[in-house]
């Protein structure tokens, strides 16, 4: 079972959710996909195993073949390429690796070279498998990077919970292709719940299964999160408290369920629930 | 000399557009005849790399001078390769820019922005 916990706007939760879930769950797999600012590790400082570059495909020219046809230019969708005083010039950060330059170069002066453009650390904490996705400062795109790491073998026995990164952009979409639920995290507040919408909107188009967790909840106040969910018939799973407690443990690198009994049957319940939900969508659909 | 500019609308009574890359429109200025020409701005659809087109589009018509609001990094890259001076636009008009360059009052666009990609989807 693959589950993505996603949350639109940052810091609302997702690492949290999916750190402890994993760490509930026996015999998981966590994977940090929001490869920009990677935070899971910090919580399992997992001693790294394994360590490899990423590198995505950049076209290069061979000047002496280039008779400046440009039809490679008209070709690229993402401009990355342009035609300059009988030069042809490469913009490495546009380019999406697709390789079309290539194919209709009819001079066969483009060939491909690799750029790193970042690296996944494999290891382990107690009993969890944590991958992390890490894209060098200074790149446009981590999906590559997202892509690699979602192809991991990882032993089909395994729970995997996947941190998507925020937002509702390509990443993220990369992030839950596989996934057999989305977990999507609120929080009680408007900026959130218009990011929230977004990624409601996302896994609904992307025909995900998906159920909410709503974070930072106050028993005395309202809650336009939960007015969103009832709103549009999404189904709350879990209500974690906005309590100092979790705080703290959280602000000082901890697990919750490591430290504390009461986060650790919360989480053990949400587990449950999620496992639930899986098992429902599997019967429904297939 | 030629000069062009990003303009909102294909004629005199335009103003000049505050996006260089996905302005609609670029006017092409002949100062030996003249001569004011309007052609459409292709690259303002991209889903990328708009800047880069919208140059490419001002060095294959050949102009010598640029002015415009604002210009993104990999736009000047290109520009600066085929030697297109960039000058910042001092209001909205076409008109009062132009007179401005005539009598030397337009100054060399110094600020380069780093674009606006990848920026799709938001974060935080």
């Amino acid at each position: 079972m693959k589950i993505a916990v996603l949350s639109g706007k940052g810091g609302t939760g997702k690492t949290l959710v999916s750190v402890n879930l994993a760490c509930i769950s026996n015999d998981s797999c966590y994977i940090d996909c929001d490869v920009e600012e990677p935070n899971g590790h910090l919580f399992f400082k997992p001693e790294i195993e394994n360590r490899e570059k990423v590198t995505v495909k950049i076209p290069t020219v061979d000047f002496n073949l280039c008779n400046g046809c440009r039809k490679c230019v008209d070709f690229c969708k993402f401009n990355a390429l342009a035609y300059i005083n009988n030069k042809l010039f490469i913009f490495e950060k546009i380019c999406h690796s697709c390789g079309g330059c290539l194919i209709v170069c009819p001079q066969k002066a483009l060939t491909e070279k690799n750029k790193e453009i970042g690296e996944i650390q494999e290891g382990f904490s107690e009993n969890v498998k944590v991958i992390t996705g890490i894209m060098n400062i200074g790149e446009e795109t981590g999906v590559s990077i997202i892509k690699n790491l979602l192809s991991k073998n990882i032993d089909k026995k395994h729970h995997v919970f996947i941190d998507c990164p925020p937002g509702s952009g390509c990443s993220v979409m990369e992030s839950v292709k596989d996934a057999d639920y989305c977990l999507l995290v609120a929080e009680p507040t408007i900026f959130g719940v218009h990011n929230f919408n977004m990624i409601y909107n996302l896994v609904k188009i992307l025909n995900k299964p998906y159920g909410a967790v709503l974070n930072k909840c106050f028993n005395d106040r309202e809650n336009p999160a939960e007015e969103f969910c009832l709103n549009n018939n999404i189904k709350i799973l879990q209500k974690i408290p906005y309590d100092n407690e979790l705080a703290k443990i959280n602000s000082n690198g901890k697990i919750a369920v490591r430290e504390n009994e009461n986060y650790n049957k919360m989480f053990e319940q949400l587990l449950g629930k999620v496992k639930e939900e899986v098992r429902h969508e599997t019967t429904v659909n297939y | 000399m030629k000069i062009m500019i990003p303009v909102d609308e294909n004629s005199s009574q335009s103003k000049i557009c505050v996006s260089f890359g996905r302005a609609p429109y670029f006017l092409i200025y002949d100062t030996d005849s003249d001569e004011s020409k309007y052609i459409e701005n292709t690259a303002a659809e991209s889903q990328g790399g708009a800047g880069i087109k919208a140059a490419q589009i001002i060095v294959d018509n050949k102009a010598d001078v640029l002015i415009t609001p604002r210009c993104g990094e990999n736009a000047a890259e290109v520009l600066n390769a085929a030697n297109i001076k960039i000058y910042k636009s001092m209001n909205d008009s076409i008109q009062e820019n132009l007179n401005a360059i005539k009598s030397g009052e337009l100054s060399i666009l110094n600020e380069i922005h780093e674009g606006f990609h990848g920026h799709h989807g938001g974060r935080r």
